[in-house]
């Protein structure tokens, strides 16, 4: 009875004692995090704490240049694979950023990029059919016009818009661990309540959610198991929701004052 | 013949017997032009950044050749096609139907004088052209005639230091409408040459359109005119694709002579090894109120080097013009270069103008951002290269041709489907 209930809760990511720099500066001194599947974790933390850092390493940004510890990632050396093979193996990250790529249809690139996951995997190719099925139902979960899945990837896409797009490509990837890095910045209210409202309908037990923000409104709507306090490369502090309320009340002075050296 | 040849001081050319076709005072007139001109070098601004050497230290053949199967080089397979091999006619390759309301075959067989609107004064290749063509074809769609499938020209080249001298006339009458194919390609050549002139008039009220892929070796030469006149309310396009070759020059002049009339060139080249394309368009607007549009991409890797000149003039009594040019390049290595210089020469008050060249590198943010959904690096890289240089492959209305263009881009740079 008890080992059934340990699948479900299995570890999707842990992430030991990780010490990370660019440009010779360090940015992570030592983080360590463990989500599991089904979980939510927030990570919160000032300006400059290293938040996007994190975000950027686990996706396999190669600026950054790991010096110390571990990521493992369902099983695999995260740290040793390409980016694209992370992705393959079900990592996604949603840009704080997304980059406009002028020519690229949105769906052309998309259903390239689902055919090589499942190349990878072994599986067949999808069909142009389910493949379009799939736009269809996926892209109403963040109520993204069908147009604009086809348009060029984010090109003229306003803020809103390319949030929305980003949990379009995380709903057709399916990925075992999504890390929202910022998604809420540049939202108006509605359109965060549409990315957070697409994000949950995502959530399964078997997946887990990383969501990076600065500010507690996003953590309203996405709500989170854990949220951890990511300040001067660690994480300081950890607790539940009430952390991230408390933290909107507080500011991050009472952080800094406690844990600078 | 070849004696006298031999006398001059450009001396590239064994002709081997062959005479060349144009009218003895044309031909007299080069032959005097090549005993004094010199290869332009790099200090002639024209060739600042293209240097000659590898064509003007060699010594090339007029020599037939003998090519058994085309269907690889039949870009349309719906087109009338003529072939030629090595610059002379092979009728035993070509299609044995003309449509009506065309001449379409050898212009040795025709009684049309051609040849004196081309500038021979400091031009060696058009000099060289000028003595020693030996074929080229003759298209006359006459008046009205609105053809339904293209025409199309396959220029085949084949053996070691052979030379074409291809001359070429096209003439679209009054209200005419076509779509001329011409492809470039070569099999078994090595350091061989094709020098091609194609005089062109697109007269009143008539479209053309020329579309020209280059395929040759990447050891092989080519040096290309098209001489276009251009007449009242006409409509000329040229597309030009070059995929290989060691060093490909065009040169497009294209005058625009009569008013209301609309010009469009386009152009990409995707460079790799030590390749050398060099681009030369000079759109010359005469008359008032016309339009000219100009696409040039190209994607240069390994050691190549694409050169861009692009120039529009406008003369004093052109008002109303309407001319847009824009060069972009893409850099995939360290060492290859480009050099692009668009020109814009206005003496008309009253026309709207602009010119715009970059050159940059494949954004690395959107490789990584495709590689963050799973596409590989190569299928990233491939994915950006093809959006970029597919602005001007749509341009091409042929569904044949651009899949045509399509298939050699991904033979030549190993793409997948």
């Amino acid at each position: 009875m008890q080992s059934v209930i340990f699948q479900f809760y299995f570890k999707m990511i842990t992430i030991k004692n990780l010490h990370a720099s660019i440009d010779g500066k360090e940015i992570l001194k030592g983080l360590n995090l463990e989500v599991k599947a089904g979980e939510v974790h927030a990570i919160m933390g000032p300006n400059g704490a290293g938040k996007s850092t994190l975000a950027s390493i686990l996706a396999g940004r190669e600026e950054y240049e790991v010096t110390d510890g571990t990521v493992d990632f369902d099983g695999k050396d995260l740290l040793e694979l390409a980016t694209e093979d992370r992705a393959r193996e079900g990592l996604f990250l949603a840009f704080q950023y997304p980059v406009e790529i002028p020519g690229v249809s949105n769906i052309n690139f998309l259903r390239a990029a689902l055919n090589e996951i499942r190349d990878y995997k072994g599986e067949e190719q999808i069909s142009a059919k389910d493949f379009m099925t799939m736009v269809r139902e996926k892209s109403a979960i963040v109520e993204l016009d069908a147009k604009l899945a086809s348009r060029s990837v984010n090109e003229g896409f306003s803020g809103g818009e390319k949030k929305r797009n980003e949990i379009f490509q995380m709903a057709m990837l399916n990925p075992k661990l999504a890390i929202l890095d910022e998604t809420d910045s540049g939202l108006d209210i509605d359109a965060l309540r549409i990315v957070a409202n697409g994000v949950n309908k995502l959530k399964t037990k078997e997946n887990a959610t990383i969501v990076i923000t600065h500010y507690q409104r996003l953590l309203d709507y996405i709500v989170p198991d854990f949220v951890h306090v990511l300040y001067d490369g660690q994480i300081v502090k950890t607790g539940t929701k009430e952390l991230a309320l408390e933290l909107e009340e507080r500011g991050y002075d009472w952080i800094k004052e406690e844990f600078s050296k | 013949m070849s004696e006298l040849l031999n006398s001059t001081e450009i001396n590239i050319i064994n002709s081997n017997g062959f005479e060349g076709i144009l009218n003895e005072k044309l031909k007299s007139e080069a032959l005097t032009i090549l005993e004094t001109i010199q290869f332009p070098t790099t200090r002639t601004e024209a060739w600042k950044y293209t240097r000659l050497g590898k064509i003007s230290n060699k010594k090339f053949n007029v020599q037939k050749g003998d090519i058994s199967n085309i269907s690889k080089f039949q870009i349309s397979k719906e087109a009338t096609t003529l072939v030629f091999v090595n610059g002379f006619l092979d009728s035993s390759l070509c299609s044995s139907e003309i449509p009506n309301g065309i001449e379409f075959k050898s212009i040795t067989n025709s009684t049309i004088e051609f040849g004196k609107n081309l500038k021979l004064e400091n031009e060696i290749f058009h000099s060289l052209n000028t003595a020693y063509a030996t074929d080229g074809v003759y298209i006359h769609i006459k008046a009205n005639a609105i053809l339904d499938k293209p025409l199309q020209i396959i220029h085949l080249l084949t053996g070691e230091h052979c030379i074409a001298n291809l001359r070429n006339v096209i003439i679209c009458e009054k209200n005419a409408q076509a779509e001329v194919i011409q492809g470039f390609f070569t099999e078994n050549a090595e350091e061989s040459f094709t020098n091609v002139v194609t005089e062109i008039i697109v007269e009143e009220n008539s479209h053309l359109i020329l579309n020209k892929i280059q395929y040759e070796d990447e050891s092989c030469y080519q040096v290309s005119t098209e001489q276009v006149d251009q007449h009242k309310n006409s409509t000329f396009t040229i597309n030009t694709i070059t995929l290989n070759g060691a060093l490909v020059r065009n040169n497009l002049n294209i005058e625009v002579n009569g008013e209301n009339c609309t010009t469009n060139l386009n152009g990409a080249y995707l460079l790799k090894g030590n390749q050398h394309v060099d681009n030369h368009t000079l759109v010359d607007h005469k008359v008032a109120h016309c339009e000219s549009h100009e696409l040039y991409k190209g994607v240069v890797n390994d050691k190549a080097t694409a050169v861009f000149n692009g120039k529009v003039f406008v003369r004093k009594d052109a008002q109303k013009i309407n001319a847009f040019q824009s060069n972009a390049n893409v850099l995939l290595s360290d060492d290859s270069t480009v050099n692009s210089k668009p020109e814009l020469e206005i003496y008309a008050d009253d026309v709207k103008c602009s010119h715009g060249s970059t050159t940059g590198q494949l954004d690395e943010e959107a490789v990584f951002y495709l590689r963050a959904r799973g596409l590989s690096e190569k299928s990233a890289r491939k994915l950006m290269i093809s959006a970029f240089i597919n602005d001007v492959i749509e341009k091409i209305q042929n569904e044949e041709v651009k899949l045509f263009v399509i298939q050699l881009l991904q033979e030549r740079f190993d793409w997948e489907k």
